[in-house]
């Protein structure tokens, strides 16, 4: 069943002149435990996408549906009480809050949404620790790696019931080892049930999901089809 | 992949049987290049030919138990050949890139579509490579680097057609898309990993 959808959805920024058509009739689905990958150049209008599905910001035209509900209808508290509750961001250069410690970061969501410190930071640790940075909790981020600080932003954007996972260019500012890392904690939160969208131009980081669309000038060109049986490129092998 | 020099580095490190030759190849290679035992046999014996192994003469051990030993020059041989890069220095002529050249001013084709099919397909590839590295149970060392060997070069792959792609782009809005520009080619192409 698909979490996250989008139907006919344009965005058009400015007028006459100056208008500029940043998606165009744009049809996307994504189901609950899935990880769709949205490959395209600098100014395809990924990122403008990513901003939709998040409801950072209203289409022109189209209807959003997240978790079956209309995003448009929504009023503003209630848009915001879904992005705390429903959906996790992650960007290229983390977003993580300077003055706040690892598991302060990721606990922050959850006390702005009304869960008490303790039982938060509580939640928050445990989400550390199943990413390998139990013992990173206290540290600030500019005491943590490139890596580090991305896997506490990806924990930051799971902690909690959140079903829905936006991310915008993840592994954009890491080497290939740690960007690989990032991944498999994505794929690893589809895998519990949860929906991703990954923007990206990186190849190597969209052939982690299950399907990838490619957008250009704003409207989505194509998509790969399901990958059935992986083993097949082995068999295609040259001999020696 | 050379078959020859694989089995010298396996010697090296002592000798070993035919059969057992095989199946460390398997294993190093990640078990992404199967090798049959005649393959093995027939490298073996020009190895042998050539100086590079001895085999034990004695005539009890004959067939699967006839072990073999690297010598000096095999010691010698492997190691130049470690350390000699692959040569490439000169382009190759790959199909992709004359594919889309050709799709460029062919009348009623799209290159922007061409481009974007390989794309996909590229993509649609590299898709099934990391699913294999993403499937930890049959995760193993030598498995991994063969397989970010291959997804790299997808990748670059995928990079060249996104260059194509914007470049192409730009050229139309600039108007001068069938205006063939002169292709620089450098006066000395240096040789690489020879000595001079």
């Amino acid at each position: 069943m698909s979490y996250l959808e989008l139907r006919d959805v344009s965005k058009v920024y400015g007028e006459g002149a100056t208008e500029v058509r940043a998606l165009h009739r744009i049809d996307l689905s994504v189901d609950a435990g899935s990880l769709v990958a949205v490959m395209g150049a600098s100014g395809s209008g990924k990122s403008t996408l990513l901003t939709i599905a998040g409801s950072l910001e209203d289409p022109t035209s189209g209807e959003v549906y997240v978790g079956g509900r209309p995003l448009p209808s929504l009023s503003r508290n209630a848009k915001a009480q879904l992005r705390r509750q429903s959906i996790g961001y992650v960007f290229q250069d983390y977003n993580l809050l300077a003055g706040l410690s690892a598991v302060e970061n990721v606990s922050l969501p959850l006390e702005l949404d009304g869960v008490a410190t303790r039982k938060a930071q509580s939640a928050a640790l445990k989400a550390l620790e199943d990413f390998g940075l139990k013992d990173r909790a206290s540290q600030y981020p500019d005491m943590l790696s490139g890596g580090e600080r991305q896997r506490v932003a990806i924990a930051r954007a799971v902690v909690g019931k959140r079903q829905l996972l936006l991310a915008d260019e993840p592994s954009g500012a890491l080497d290939s080892t740690n960007a690989e890392a990032v991944m498999r904690l994505i794929l690893a939160a589809c895998h519990r049930g949860m929906a991703a969208v990954v923007v990206t131009h990186d190849a190597q980081l969209a052939s982690w999901a299950d399907r990838v669309v490619f957008l250009r000038d704003g409207r989505i060109v194509d998509q790969t089809l399901p990958v059935e049986s992986p083993e097949a490129v082995l068999a295609d092998l040259p001999n020696q | 992949m050379s078959v020859r020099h694989a089995l010298l580095a396996l010697l090296s490190e002592g000798p070993k049987y035919g059969l057992q030759l095989r199946q460390e190849f398997e294993a190093r290679t990640g078990e992404v290049w199967p090798l049959n035992v005649g393959q093995v046999y027939t490298t073996l014996q020009r190895l042998e030919r050539d100086g590079l192994v001895e085999s034990d003469d004695s005539a009890a051990n004959e067939g699967p138990q006839k072990g073999f030993h690297i010598t000096e020059e095999g010691a010698a041989e492997l190691a130049d050949w470690l350390r000699t890069p692959p040569d490439l220095s000169s382009p190759p002529r790959d199909e992709l890139v004359i594919k889309v050249l050709v799709a460029i001013d062919l009348p009623g084709v799209d290159v922007h579509e061409v481009v974007q099919l390989h794309r996909r397909y590229l993509v649609e590839l590299m898709q099934q490579w990391t699913r294999l590295k993403e499937d930890e149970s049959r995760f193993d060392l030598n498995f991994a680097l063969v397989v970010d060997a291959e997804l790299f070069r997808l990748d670059s792959l995928i990079r060249w057609l996104d260059t194509a792609d914007g470049r192409l782009k730009r050229a139309t809005v600039e108007g001068d898309a069938s205006v063939p520009q002169p292709f620089p080619l450098p006066k000395a192409r240096r040789k690489v990993g020879v000595k001079q």
